[in-house]
């Protein structure tokens, strides 16, 4: 039986993360940082506003940014034990490093929320 | 090419020195030599004192492992001329304590191998009579790659988590519990569960990957360890779908 500390379950938001951004995130930045300045690519403001508008975009951008925000919660998390040499301060570390993907979530949720 | 080439070896005998030093020795460089067989001309021809371990010569045994320019290496696969002009600096392995010179102590490890229950585990035996557990090719394919490991402990030497945290169970110990945990033949699934999904177990590693890259036989203990946190991850939400078990 598995032991009921929340590793495993922090390490599945960690891995969800890492693959999606992996896979997406350069997608994202082909587009939007390549293809469209150097004009490649032409969609007018109004079908990239309709676009995020729909509930599918939504569900995708909040799924994308809240597992790639705890990936790099857990990354930075063992960077700061290991390449710091300060677990000793572990609790403190958890709060900030989770602590601040779980904020950024919820910046993300505000901010689609926000979209006209 | 030069015909000789230097090696820097440290040395550390603990009735003289309490640190460990560097001896430079001058041994020949044969395009068939490996850095064991300079280690050897040296402790036949030139200073009987070194010590070190060493059996096979050919990749098998695993005794010969130790930091060679900085990089774990097993000495009888590391040759001469890939270091030319030199100098070579011969260490010992390192996250390990040191006996002497070359040595290091190993028995951590050999505990941790034993704590993984690296053997078949059956629920219940069959009786001799009923003949062998038969497995598919396709079944040994699951496992082969796992099964190639020869505890030469460069892995261990590699691994900067097991450097910093010496409860971790380490990469060799936690590949060959995979090994088992995915033979067809094997039951102890669960058994070897509780720790390997402990915080010195799958959970320690952090997915650094210099195991792999320091394993000689192409073991990967990296991926065997990702493959067990899904399975144990799986585990661990079925544990609050299921909380009676799963049978």
């Amino acid at each position: 039986m598995a032991k009921k500390s929340l590793e495993p379950f922090l390490w599945t938001l960690f891995s969800a993360g890492g693959v999606l951004a992996a896979l997406l995130i350069p997608i994202h930045l082909f587009l939007f940082g390549l293809a469209v300045p150097l004009g490649w690519a032409h969609p007018s403001y109004e079908h990239l506003l309709s676009l995020l508008r729909h509930p599918a975009t939504q569900g995708y951008f909040f799924v994308l940014c809240t597992l790639a925000l705890f990936h790099s919660a857990h990354r930075f998390r063992y960077t700061l034990y290991d390449g710091l040499q300060i677990k000793h301060l572990n609790e403190v570390i958890n709060v900030l490093c989770y602590g601040g993907a779980i904020v950024g979530s919820v910046w993300t949720v505000y901010l689609l929320w926000r979209i006209p | 090419m030069s015909d000789t080439i230097i090696l820097h070896v440290a040395r550390y005998r603990p009735e003289i020195e309490t640190e460990p030093t560097f001896q430079e020795y001058q041994t020949p460089c044969r395009k068939d030599w490996v850095v064991l067989d300079a280690l050897n001309y040296i402790k036949d021809k030139v200073d009987g004192t070194l010590s070190y371990r060493w059996s096979c010569r050919m990749g098998i045994c695993g005794s010969c492992g130790m930091t060679v320019n900085g990089e774990p290496k097993l000495t009888c696969a590391a040759f001469l001329t890939d270091y030319a002009p030199g100098p070579v600096r011969v260490e010992p392995l390192r996250n390990f304590p040191i006996v002497r010179d070359l040595v290091i102590e190993m028995s951590d490890f050999m505990r941790k191998l034993v704590q993984v229950k690296p053997w078949l585990i059956r629920a219940e035996e069959k009786p001799l009579s009923e003949g062998e557990y038969l497995q598919t090719p396709e079944e040994l394919d699951e496992y082969k790659q796992f099964s190639m490991c020869i505890n030469c402990m460069l892995c261990y030497a590699a691994c900067p988590v097991y450097g910093l945290e010496p409860h971790f169970i380490g990469p060799a110990a936690l590949a060959l519990a995979q090994r088992y945990n995915l033979d067809s033949r094997d039951q102890g699934g669960r058994e070897r569960m509780e720790l390997l999904s402990d915080h010195t177990g799958i959970w320690g590693c952090t997915f650094v990957g210099e195991c792999t890259k320091a394993c000689p036989k192409s073991v990967d203990p990296a991926a065997a360890i990702q493959r067990y946190k899904l399975k144990a991850a799986l585990e661990w939400f079925k544990s609050f779908l299921m909380p009676r078990g799963t049978s």
